[in-house]
C-alpha cells in the first residue's frame, strides 16, 4: 500500500519536472506544444547513448542530457517556434504535430524502433526495507533529484530577477514590453530550460517507464494532462497535479488492472468539462 | 431605379454559391469515370473516397464551425466497429442498412460528446477531443469478447450488397458503392452549408459573441453541426469494416485523427472540395512515399505539416487562385449574375 504511495510519488515527480516546461510556454505564451516530448526523448536517447555505448558515468551523463536538450529547445526555438508563436492553435497544432512525426520517424532511423534502457550503476538497483514499506533506490533518487529540482525552480521563479521578469511576462506581456523587459530574451531562455528539464526528465525515467521512439506520442496526453489539470498560472498546480496522475496511476494499473488508463482520461475530461481553468487556478481569463 | 433590398442582395450573392460551378461537374465526372478507366486501382480509389468522406466530415467541423478536433477518429472508429459487430453477428447483415444504422450510432455518439466541447478554450477542446478517442480506444481494447481487443475485429462477413452484388476480391464493388456513398453525403453537406445553417455556421465560425447578438442560437447550432458530421465520420468508419472485412483498434489512433487534419490543410478548409482534394493527394503522396521508405514516410509527412505552417496556410493554398480565376472565366452564370447586378444599380 505505501509502496504504491511511494512509486506513484516518484512517478508523478518524474511527470512533474517532464512537463513544467511545457506549463510555462502555454501559460506563457499561450502556446500549444504537443512536441515537448520530442525533447524529453532526446534527453533519453543522448543518456542512453552516452552510457551504454561511450561509458559515462550515469551521474556526468544527467547534465549533459540536460544541456543537449536545452540546446536543442534554444535552436528550435530561435529558428522555428519564432514564427508560429503568433499564429492560430490550429497552426500550432499542425506545426507541432508535424515536428512530432519527425523526430518519431528520425529517431527510428537512427537508433531502431526497440525499447531501450539505460545501465545503471549496481547501488542504484533494487530496493531496501524503511519500517517494512518496499523503498526502490532508484525511485528514491528520483523523488530527491525532482524535489531538489521543483524546490530550485520555486525559488527562481519567486525570488530572482528573472523569476519576477518572467511572472510580470505571464502575467501582462504588452505591459511587461513596455517597462523594457526583452520578453522574447525571457520566454527564448524559459523555453531552453523548460526543454532542458524535459530532457533530464527523458533521461531519469528511461528506467521507470521505458524508451522507444513513440515516447513524445505516448506521453503527449500526460504532459497536457497535468498541464491542463493543474492549471498554467502557477507552479504549485501542476506540480500537484503531476503528483495526483501519479499516485492516480500507479494505484489504478495496480488495484484496478482491467480499466488501466481508462481512469485516468475520465477523470481528465471531467475536470475539463468541471474547471476549464485547471484545478488549482487561480480563474485568471486569459 | 430603387435600391435592391437586402434580401434580394443576400440572395443574389450566396446564392450564386449554391449553383453547380463547371469545374465540379467536371470534378464528379472526373471521378466516377475512374471507374472505368482505372481498373486496376480500385483498391486505392476506395481509399481515397473513404478518406474523403471522413475529411468531409472534420470540414463540416473544423472549416464551418471552426472547432479544433484532435480526436475525430473517434466516430471513425465507432461506426467501424458498430457496422463490424453487426455484420459479425448478423443482427443486421444487408450492408446498405447496417451502413446507415453504423452512421446513426457515430451521430448519438457526437450528439452526447457534443456537449463536452462546447465550452472552453481551442486547449480544452483539443484535449477533450482526444480524451474520448482515447476512452473509446481503451474500450475497445479492454472488451475483448466484445471488439477482439487488440488483435483486432476478426470473422466479419460481408453480405452481398442489396442482396445483389457480391464484394468482390478486385474491390470493384466497393469501390462503385463507396463512390456513390461519398457523392450522395457529398450533396447532403453542400446543402447543409449552403443553406441558412451553414451560414449561421459560418457567423459562429467569424465571432460567436456576435453571432450570439444577432440571434444564432449558437450552442444548439454547434451540437448540431457536431452530430451530423459524426454522423459523416461514422459512415466513412463503416465503409472501412465493410470494404475490408475488418475493424482493428488502429481506427481510434491519434495518428489517424493527425493525418485527417494534414489531409484537410492540404485541399483547404471550409469549401467542401478541400478535403476531397486533400484526401486524393494524401494518399498519393503516401502510396509513392511508402513504397519509397516504408517505415520513416512519417518524417516526411510531418515535414510536409511543419513546411506548411511555416509558408502559412493562406500562403499554401494560393495555388488554388489561378483555379479560381479559371473557373470564374468558366461560369457562365457567374457572368450573367452580374451583369444583372450592375444593371439594377
Amino acid at each position: 500500500m505505501l509502496t504504491i504511495l511511494f512509486d506513484g510519488i516518484a512517478y508523478g515527480m518524474l511527470l512533474f519536472v517532464l512537463a513544467c516546461g511545457l506549463a510555462v510556454t502555454l501559460g506563457l505564451m499561450n502556446f500549444i506544444n504537443l512536441a515537448h516530448g520530442a525533447f524529453a526523448m532526446a534527453g533519453g536517447y543522448c543518456t542512453v547513448i552516452l552510457v551504454n555505448r561511450w561509458g559515462v558515468p550515469f551521474f556526468a551523463a544527467l547534465p549533459m542530457a540536460f544541456l543537449l536538450s536545452a540546446l536543442l529547445g534554444l535552436l528550435l526555438e530561435r529558428t522555428l517556434y519564432v514564427h508560429v508563436y503568433r499564429k492560430s492553435h490550429l497552426d500550432q497544432v499542425l506545426f507541432t504535430i508535424g515536428l512530432v512525426f519527425m523526430s518519431v520517424a528520425a529517431v527510428d532511423y537512427v537508433v531502431g524502433s526497440g525499447q531501450v534502457f539505460v545501465r545503471l550503476p549496481d547501488w542504484l538497483q533494487g530496493q531496501f526495507n524503511v519500517f517494512g514499506i518496499g523503498v526502490g533506490r532508484y525511485r528514491l533518487l528520483i523523488i530527491i533529484v525532482c524535489g531538489l529540482l521543483t524546490l530550485v525552480l520555486q525559488l527562481v521563479l519567486s525570488r530572482t530577477r528573472f523569476g519576477s521578469r518572467l511572472r510580470a511576462a505571464v502575467d501582462d506581456t504588452r505591459v511587461a514590453r513596455g517597462l523594457g523587459i526583452r520578453v522574447d530574451a525571457v520566454f527564448a531562455v524559459t523555453f531552453a530550460v523548460g526543454s532542458g528539464l524535459a530532457g533530464l526528465g527523458g533521461a531519469l525515467g528511461t528506467e521507470i517507464v521505458g524508451l522507444d521512439p513513440a515516447f513524445p506520442l505516448k506521453f503527449m496526453i500526460y504532459f497536457l494532462i497535468v498541464v491542463t489539470v493543474g492549471g498554467t498560472t502557477s507552479i504549485t498546480g501542476p506540480f500537484l497535479a503531476s503528483l495526483l496522475l501519479g499516485i492516480g496511476d500507479v494505484a489504478g494499473k495496480y488495484y484496478l488492472p482491467t480499466l488501466g488508463a481508462f481512469v485516468i482520461y475520465t477523470i481528465m475530461i471531467v475536470v475539463l468539462i468541471v474547471r476549464p481553468q485547471g484545478l488549482f487556478s487561480r480563474g485568471s481569463v486569459r | 431605379m430603387n435600391p435592391p433590398t437586402p434580401d434580394r442582395k443576400f440572395t443574389g450573392r450566396f446564392g450564386r454559391r449554391a449553383h453547380w460551378h463547371p469545374l465540379e461537374m467536371l470534378f464528379w465526372i472526373a471521378a466516377f469515370a475512374a471507374y472505368y478507366l482505372l481498373p486496376g486501382k480500385h483498391l486505392i480509389l476506395t481509399e481515397i473516397a473513404i478518406l474523403a468522406l471522413f475529411a468531409l466530415s472534420l470540414d463540416l467541423v473544423l472549416g464551418y464551425a471552426g472547432i479544433v478536433s484532435l480526436g475525430h477518429a473517434a466516430f471513425f472508429g465507432f461506426g467501424a466497429y458498430v457496422a463490424g459487430l453487426l455484420a459479425k453477428h448478423q443482427i443486421v447483415s444487408e450492408p446498405l442498412l447496417a451502413l446507415v444504422l453504423a452512421g446513426l450510432a457515430a451521430m448519438l455518439l457526437g450528439f452526447v460528446t457534443s456537449f463536452l466541447v462546447l465550452r472552453g478554450s481551442d486547449l480544452t477542446r483539443i484535449m477533450v477531443t482526444l480524451g474520448v478517442a482515447l476512452v473509446l480506444r481503451e474500450i475497445a481494447n479492454r472488451y475483448a469478447w466484445l471488439t477482439g481487443g487488440a488483435d483486432g475485429l476478426q470473422g466479419v462477413n460481408i453480405e452481398p450488397l442489396l442482396g445483389l452484388f457480391r464484394f468482390d476480391m478486385f474491390g470493384r464493388t466497393a469501390h462503385a458503392y463507396t463512390l456513390l456513398v461519398l457523392f450522395v453525403l457529398f450533396l447532403l453537406a453542400r446543402r447543409i452549408v449552403n443553406s441558412p445553417f451553414g451560414l449561421s455556421l459560418q457567423a459562429i465560425k467569424g465571432n460567436p459573441l456576435r453571432a450570439a447578438a444577432v440571434g444564432v442560437a449558437v450552442n444548439s447550432r454547434l451540437v448540431a453541426v457536431y452530430s451530423i458530421a459524426a454522423f459523416y465520420a461514422g459512415i466513412a468508419g463503416a465503409l472501412l469494416t465493410q470494404t475490408t472485412a475488418f475493424a482493428s483498434l488502429d481506427v481510434f489512433s491519434f495518428e489517424r485523427s493527425a493525418d485527417l487534419l494534414l489531409v484537410l490543410i492540404i485541399g483547404g478548409t471550409g469549401y467542401l472540395y478541400g478535403g476531397l482534394i486533400g484526401a486524393i493527394v494524401f494518399k498519393l503522396m503516401q502510396d509513392y512515399l511508402s513504397a519509397l521508405t516504408p517505415q520513416y514516410w512519417p518524417f516526411w509527412i510531418g515535414l510536409v505539416l511543419v513546411v506548411i505552417v511555416l509558408v502559412g496556410r493562406d500562403r499554401f493554398n494560393a495555388w488554388t487562385v489561378p483555379l479560381h480565376k479559371l473557373a470564374a472565366r468558366l461560369d457562365w452564370r457567374a457572368g450573367r449574375s452580374g451583369r444583372l447586378a450592375s444593371e439594377e444599380h
